[in-house]
C-alpha cells in the first residue's frame, strides 16, 4: 500500500545522526500536495487513486479543461486576486496521480512531509540532468584507446560496430554516441533522515536524479516495505546494538559497584 | 520558500551550543568522544591549530602536535558531536592563515608559537 507526493528538490547539504556520523542528505519540499481527487474502484474509474497536485501557478496559465476539473473537485477558481491580479492557485503545478494511496484522504485535503516518518525507506523519482550530445565513452563507458604509447587520433572512440559478410547487419540496440540525460530514473530505497513538517521538508539521505530545482516524486520504497520483515530487521539490528551496549555498559558499572563493594568489605 | 534560511535553520540547529573561540597558532587540547568496545570515553588530542577550513557547519580545523618524535596531525569538524570540548591553554601570535611552515621544522622548536601579547603592550 503506497504512499507517494511530489516535492522539489531544494538542495544539498548534511547532517549529523545520534552517533555523531556526518550523513549527507537532499533537502526535498514536499508540500503542501493538494488533494484534487478521490478514484475509487467502486466508481466510475474502476481503480484506487489519489492524484495530488504541487506548486502554485496563476489561474491564466493553467489549461481551461483543468480548472473545469478543478472546479468539479472542489478547488476556489473563481476568487479574485490581489490588486487586480489574476488569481494564483496553489497545489496544482504539478499534477501526480497515486495508485492505491494507503492513507485515508478527500479531495481538498492537503498532505505534506508528515506522510513519512524517520527511518523509513523511499523511492526518489526524477528526471536526469541534460548531457546534450555524448560520445560513446561519457554514454556508455567504454574505454576508448590509448593516451599515449603512439595513439594517433583513436582515443575515445568506440571501435568495431559490427562483425563480417554474416551477419552483414549492425545490431539491434548497439551503443553508440547519443543524446544522454532527461530521463526519468528511479533512486531506490533512501532512507528518510529528517521530518520537518513545520517547513513541510523531507531531508533523504544521499542524492537522486535531477538537478536543483527540478520536481520529484517520492514514494514509498516498493523492495523495502516501511512494514515489511526487511525494515523490521534493519531497525531490529539497529536498537539491538543500542540496546545491547546500553545493557552491556550497566552491568559492567553494576559489576565494578559490586566489585568496589567487596573491596571495602 | 527561502532556500538561504531554510539551509541555515536546518544547519545552524547543528552548531554547538557554546561557539568555540579559537585562532590559528593557538595551544588547544580537542577533548573527543572516543567508542571502545560497547564504552564511550574522553580522549585528549592537545597540539597547535594550524589551520582553519571552510565555515558554518562544514568547518574544520587541524591540529598538529609532536608525539614520540613524530609529528602527528588530526583534523576536527568544528561543530561535530563527537568533538565534546575544545580548551584553549594559549593563544598564539602569528602573521600566517596557515601554519605549514611548522612542518618543516625538527627538534626542541617545532612547534614554538610566540604568544599573543595584550594589546598596546608591545614596544
Amino acid at each position: 500500500m503506497p504512499l507517494g507526493i511530489i516535492g522539489l528538490k531544494v538542495g544539498h547539504t548534511r547532517v549529523y545522526d545520534a552517533n555523531g556520523v556526518l550523513v549527507p542528505v537532499t533537502v526535498v519540499h514536499v508540500g503542501p500536495n493538494r488533494v484534487l481527487q478521490v478514484k475509487t474502484k467502486s466508481g466510475k474509474d474502476g481503480y484506487n487513486a489519489v492524484q495530488l497536485g504541487y506548486g502554485d501557478q496563476k489561474l491564466g496559465r493553467l489549461a481551461k479543461p483543468l480548472v473545469g476539473h478543478l472546479a468539479r473537485n472542489g478547488v476556489k477558481v473563481d476568487a479574485p486576486g490581489e490588486n487586480g491580479e489574476q488569481p494564483v492557485i496553489s497545489g496544482v503545478k504539478r499534477i501526480r496521480e497515486f495508485r492505491d494511496f494507503s492513507k485515508e484522504v478527500k479531495s481538498g485535503d492537503f498532505v505534506g512531509a508528515e506522510l513519512f516518518s524517520v527511518g523509513h525507506f523511499v523511492d526518489a523519482i526524477g528526471v536526469t540532468k541534460g548531457r546534450g550530445f555524448e560520445g560513446v565513452v561519457a554514454r556508455w563507458s567504454f574505454k576508448g584507446g590509448d593516451a599515449t604509447h603512439g595513439a594517433k587520433g583513436w582515443h575515445r572512440r568506440s571501435g568495431a560496430i559490427g562483425q563480417r559478410l554474416f551477419p552483414g547487419t549492425v545490431m539491434r540496440g548497439m551503443k553508440m554516441p547519443g543524446h544522454m540525460g532527461v530521463v526519468r530514473r528511479t533512486s531506490q530505497n533512501l532512507e528518510v533522515i529528517q521530518v520537518r513538517t513545520e517547513d513541510n521538508v523531507l531531508l533523504i539521505k544521499g542524492n537522486f536524479p535531477g538537478s536543483e530545482g527540478d520536481y520529484c516524486i517520492i514514494r514509498e520504497a516498493k523492495k523495502i516495505s516501511n512494514n515489511s520483515a526487511r525494515l523490521k530487521q534493519i531497525t531490529d539490528a539497529r536498537i539491538k546494538v543500542k540496546t545491547d551496549a546500553a545493557a552491556k555498559s550497566a552491568a559492567k558499572k553494576v559489576e565494578k559497584k559490586a566489585g568496589a563493594a567487596a573491596k571495602k568489605k | 520558500m527561502n532556500k538561504a534560511a531554510l539551509f541555515d535553520k536546518i544547519e545552524g540547529e547543528q552548531f554547538r551550543k557554546e561557539a568555540a573561540k579559537f585562532n590559528v597558532g593557538d595551544s588547544v587540547r580537542v577533548h573527543t568522544k572516543v567508542v571502545e568496545g560497547d564504552k564511550e570515553r574522553i580522549q585528549i588530542f592537545a597540539g597547535v591549530i594550524i589551520g582553519i577550513r571552510g565555515r558554518g557547519l562544514n568547518q574544520t580545523f587541524t591540529v598538529r602536535r609532536i608525539s614520540y618524535g613524530e609529528g602527528i596531525e588530526r583534523i576536527f569538524p568544528t561543530h561535530s558531536p563527537r568533538v565534546d570540548k575544545i580548551e584553549v591553554e594559549r593563544q598564539g601570535s602569528v602573521r600566517r592563515a596557515k601554519l605549514t611552515y611548522l612542518r618543516h621544522r625538527i627538534g626542541k622548536g617545532a612547534m614554538a608559537v610566540k604568544d599573543k601579547e595584550e594589546f598596546g603592550s608591545s614596544h
